[in-house]
């Protein structure tokens, strides 16, 4: 009992990370039709940008840190909006699927070739003290993820639900043409949503670094977990995102513990499938009714 | 152009490629031919142009994604590897490869194609990182990690292929099989359906064409050409372990077939010329190559999204018509 | 559509002239892990036999000529090793470096044996020099010799009647993993736990919950760097508080910096470490560092070592030949006091398997000690 406790909780920290690339992957889904194939890259990326900033131009860790997020929504949110989604959102999924690959490849090269190809460790707010209860030791810095993460998504939730900007924006999802007939600025709420995936991208990059080091290649198994996530909770939903996430993070210490080691990264991959075939519009997901 | 010009001119490129790696200089001619490393280039260009000609009939005929190409090539090289080490001849392990991922592919297709567009996408995702761990995992027939070595060369008709250009030969007749074959399936009634309906599916539909069935089939096809290129591949390397079998190389497939002009005909080869080829033009900029590359696909994807062919195209009529 | 075509062909045949070689200095080439799983280890195995080839040229090079290095990525594939190890024969170099993947090392040992060039790489694997190859010189200790000593370290050193594994299913892991598994065995250890991880894995949760449930006396730990640290962070927040025992890697600069204090208390067997107390691999630690900016790990030392061997060999040889630098390596001792650069006394046996001194060390406040220096083997 106190294994299967100790594995539910490392599974939910490292779950809270996955919920919070894969919420920022559903939210580009919905109201541009982005998959977007770097979003593992986006997490990878800011604890680097955080790293030049103390390293090589000596600002203090915590500026780095704001800097690192200001960074991302510029670099992440906005370039890519406008220099790589823009000029291809209409030509439909596939130009920009095989875009945002290039781009994974692009900033993972970037890192390895101007920054560094081996691991960096990477301070942290936390300090590493350990809590032990019944036989459960969980660090305060998995406990500062959880808790980060968990108000990130119902801060999240609220805006969505409980502003103007918020309901423009989810309206922008569901329907931008009649969004726009109900006079939404579409073009803005999208740019809010990439806005968004880079800051959701760069807390996650910021809570995980200290606990697993920085490496340029941090994001290929990252980026896949985010996309099995965000499909096994629901495409068209955040709160599907979010349960999908905690859902892998747990599944994946129990399925080494108690399956298999070898195959532990198997055991998504069939949930995937299994979602896929029965249950195609996710765990919380509600169907969608697009035309084609 | 007349079906009969095509074929004139594709026979004598196949005449041209046949003759590159040869040394000329005997019967007169200036050129030295190339030597061991030029022609194993040579040959594992037209190993990855097959398997990308699959994903070319997957993605610019079918309208549809895989992200399984290359572990479709794996399950063609560990099939041949091991039933060629087993004793048996290299044609069976080559049909048994195309049959085994045709019946792979229809059985991961034909569920997901019910299920939303994309789907059938997400679901090779899967399948990929499952073969991938399969092939790493399953020492006692896949070698593990550790790979399989001393992958034998067959003979063909008793001619044994040992030698780099005999083995090139042989790779050329294949893969010029295989062009004809897809070249005549895109031309047959069965491939307008597919131009059909990839230009208006729901016209296409509404005038009977099963668009479900084809689409299967198409899909099925093209892991077939992928598992009869690993079925190449095996002999060409000689030695086979999971790496290359992996998601990262079946990403490689999409965007090489993307770059190099998905829907149209030579895209593939040029797509996996530039995968195979280039890196051997950009040697002093080794360091580099995958970041000039990905720039160069997301520029073409910005502004060229028909690839080298659609963007040759542009440039030649231009040039005709002035 | 013709014009079209042709104008694809010429550009697809134009690609594989290969631009003409130096006609000057030697050329060897390095085929390495400059990307993928692997480029850590082949950056330092770049810079180390950098320096050694700067210093080579500075003091006359090779019987008179200078050494050029050329470095070709393997991408850590070993299909792509293999192709750049046949373009690299087609221009019939002295010697060959590399590859430090075992896997690309055995698909690529097969071609420097018919090509008859001597391909001195940093492979550690037990079969690799078990194939019969004349051709193939270690830089390190292969696995077959480094994991019985640590199988004597365990029984003798720690007293372990069992004993769980934890490796990552890579060339390098499994390979250790079947090495000290056999080596284990022979010595009446029991394996108690078997533990598969991952390269790259971030999560060691539920492998270190496994390792408290195996209840072993020692727990043998063979991971790359960043996962070793990974894994040590793991293990000292569940309070796994077995002797945690490791090879070279555990013990090594990069796992400390990482894992900060979690590393301490890690003993085990050391091949190769520039904190052994022998002045000239410190001394080689410290130029590294100024020049690089990094602390150098064993790569960077077999990397170093490489060119020196090559020399050495050349020179006892007395030609720049390919198949007599072979020759002339198998059996030799290099010793430090005429080759500075072995930095090490070194001697290579007739199927390329290297000797030398080795240590064994535990980490104490984040620094790696040595406790004891084991002799060479065959001494």
């Amino acid at each position: 009992m106190t294994d299967f406790l100790q594995l539910l909780i490392s599974g939910l920290a490292t779950g809270a990370i996955y919920a919070l690339a894969a919420i920022g992957f559903t939210l580009l889904w919905q109201t541009s039709q982005t998959i977007n194939f770097a979003q593992g890259e986006f997490v990878m990326v800011p604890a680097f940008l955080a790293l030049i900033a103390m390293r090589w131009f000596g600002v203090p860790f915590v500026p780095s840190l704001l800097l690192a997020i200001l960074g991302s929504m510029l670099l992440l949110g906005v370039a890519f909006r406008y220099v790589i989604v823009g000029p291809l959102i209409r030509r439909g999924v596939l130009p920009l699927v095989i875009s945002t690959i290039a781009l994974s490849i692009l900033l993972k090269e970037s890192v390895k070739d101007f920054y560094s190809a081996e691991a960096q460790t990477f301070p942290t707010l936390l300090p590493d003290t350990l809590i032990t209860v019944a036989g459960v030791s969980v660090s305060l810095a998995q406990l500062g993820v959880l808790a980060v993460a968990l108000v990130t998504i119902v801060l999240l939730q609220w805006f969505l639900a409980g502003t103007r900007t918020g309901r423009q924006m989810q309206a922008t999802a569901q329907n931008p043409t009649v969004a726009r007939i109900l006079g939404v600025p579409v073009e803005r709420m999208i740019l809010y949503t990439f806005l968004i995936n880079a800051a959701l991208a760069a807390m996650a990059s910021l809570l995980v670094s200290p606990i697993y080091l920085a490496k340029f290649s941090n994001g290929e198994t990252l980026g896949l977990i985010a996309f099995v996530a965000a499909i096994v909770g629901g495409f068209n939903q955040v709160r599907g995102a979010i349960a999908g996430g905690l859902l892998i993070g747990v599944l994946d210490n129990l399925a080494a513990a108690y399956v298999s080691t070898a195959y532990r990264q198997a055991i998504p991959l069939i949930l995937l499938v299994l979602v896929i075939l029965f249950r195609p519009q996710g765990l919380l997901g509600r169907k969608e009714e697009r035309a084609v | 152009m007349s079906t009969r010009t095509s074929l004139l001119v594709g026979l004598a490129l196949l005449v041209l490629l046949a003759l590159v790696p040869v040394d000329l200089s005997d019967i007169g001619v200036p050129y030295p031919g190339l030597r061991r490393y030029g022609t194993y280039i040579l040959t594992l260009w037209l190993v990855t142009a097959i398997a990308a000609m699959g994903v070319n009939l997957i993605v610019g005929y079918a309208g549809q994604e895989t992200l399984a190409q290359a572990a479709f090539v794996g399950i063609g090289a560990y099939l041949t590897a091991i039933v060629t080490k087993a004793g048996m001849p290299f044609g069976v392990a080559f049909a048994a490869s195309g049959l085994l991922t045709f019946a792979i592919g229809i059985a991961l297709g034909f569920p997901a194609l019910r299920v939303q567009k994309h789907y059938l996408a997400f679901v090779t995702l899967a399948f990929s990182v499952l073969c991938w761990l399969v092939f790493r995992n399953e020492e006692w027939i896949t070698g593990g990690v550790m790979g399989i070595r001393d992958i034998e060369r067959p003979s063909f008709l008793g001619w044994p292929l040992r030698n780099h250009v005999r083995f090139y030969w042989f790779v050329l007749g294949i893969a010029s099989i295989m062009t004809f074959v897809l070249w005549w399936i895109v031309r047959s009634p069965w491939g307008r359906a597919f131009t059909a309906l990839r230009e208006n599916p729901l016209r296409a539909e509404s005038l009977g064409i099963d668009v479900r069935l084809y689409t299967l089939l198409a899909f099925a096809l093209g892991c077939a050409y992928g598992g009869m290129a690993g079925s190449l591949y095996a002999p060409l390397v000689e030695f086979i372990d999971p790496s290359p079998f992996a998601l990262g190389p079946s990403l490689l497939f999409m965007l090489m077939v993307v770059i190099g002009g998905s829907g149209t005909f030579l895209g593939p080869f040029v797509g996996a010329g530039i995968a195979v080829l280039l890196p051997e033009w950009l040697r002093a900029w080794e360091t580099w190559y995958l970041l000039i590359y990905a720039v160069l696909v997301m520029v073409m994807m910005a502004f060229f999204p028909g690839g080298m062919v659609g963007l040759a195209t542009r440039l030649l009529t231009r040039k005709a018509r002035l | 559509m013709l014009r079209k075509t042709l104008a694809v062909a010429g550009l697809a045949i134009g690609g594989l002239w290969a631009p003409a070689g130096f006609a000057q200095d030697i050329v060897i080439p390095n085929i390495i892990e400059l990307s993928g799983g692997g480029a850590t280890v082949g950056a330092m195995w770049k810079n180390g036999s950098s320096m050694a080839v700067e210093e080579i040229n500075a003091s006359g090079g090779i019987l008179g000529k200078k050494i050029k290095l050329e470095f070709i990525d393997t991408a850590s594939d070993p299909g792509k090793a293999r192709a750049a190890m046949q373009r690299a024969l087609d221009d019939k170099p002295i010697a060959i470096f590399g590859p430090i993947y075992s896997g690309s090392v055995s698909a690529t040992l097969k071609l420097t044996a018919d090509a008859e060039v001597p391909q001195v790489m940093g492979g550690e694997a037990g079969p690799l020099t078990a194939q019969g190859s004349k051709y193939i010189f270690r830089t390190s200790f292969g696995q077959n010799v480094s994991m019985p000593k640590i199988a004597n370290y365990l029984r003798d050193g720690v007293k372990a009647k069992t004993v769980a594994v934890v490796y990552v299913n890579n060339d390098f892991g499994k390979g250790g993993r079947d090495a000290i598994t056999k080596e284990l065995a022979a010595r009446d250890i029991k394996v108690v736990a078997d533990i598969s991880t991952e390269a790259g894995q971030a999560d060691f949760a539920a492998d270190v919950i496994k390792l408290k449930g195996a209840n072993a006396d020692a727990i043998f730990v063979y991971l790359n760097e960043e996962e070793s640290a990974r894994f040590l962070r793991e293990a000292k927040k569940q309070g796994l508080n077995k002797p945690l025992i490791g090879e070279t890697t555990l013990l090594g600069q990069k796992v400390i910096e990482l894992a900060g204090d979690a590393a301490n208390g890690v003993k085990g067997h050391v091949g190769l470490t520039v904190d052994a107390p022998v002045p000239a691999i410190q001394e080689f630690g410290k130029k590294y560092e100024a020049k690089y900016k990094s602390k150098p790990d064993h790569n960077g030392v077999k990397g170093y070592i490489a060119p020196y061997m090559i020399k050495a060999a050349a020179e006892k040889a007395g030609k720049l030949d390919a198949k007599a630098i072979a020759a002339a390596l198998h059996g030799m001792t290099i010793t430090p006091d005429k080759v500075p650069g072995i930095l090490i006394e070194a001697t290579w046996d007739d199927k390329g398997e290297i000797d030398r001194i080795s240590f064994l060390g535990e980490v104490k406040d984040g620094k790696q000690v040595i406790t004891e220096t084991l002799p060479k083997l065959n001494k």
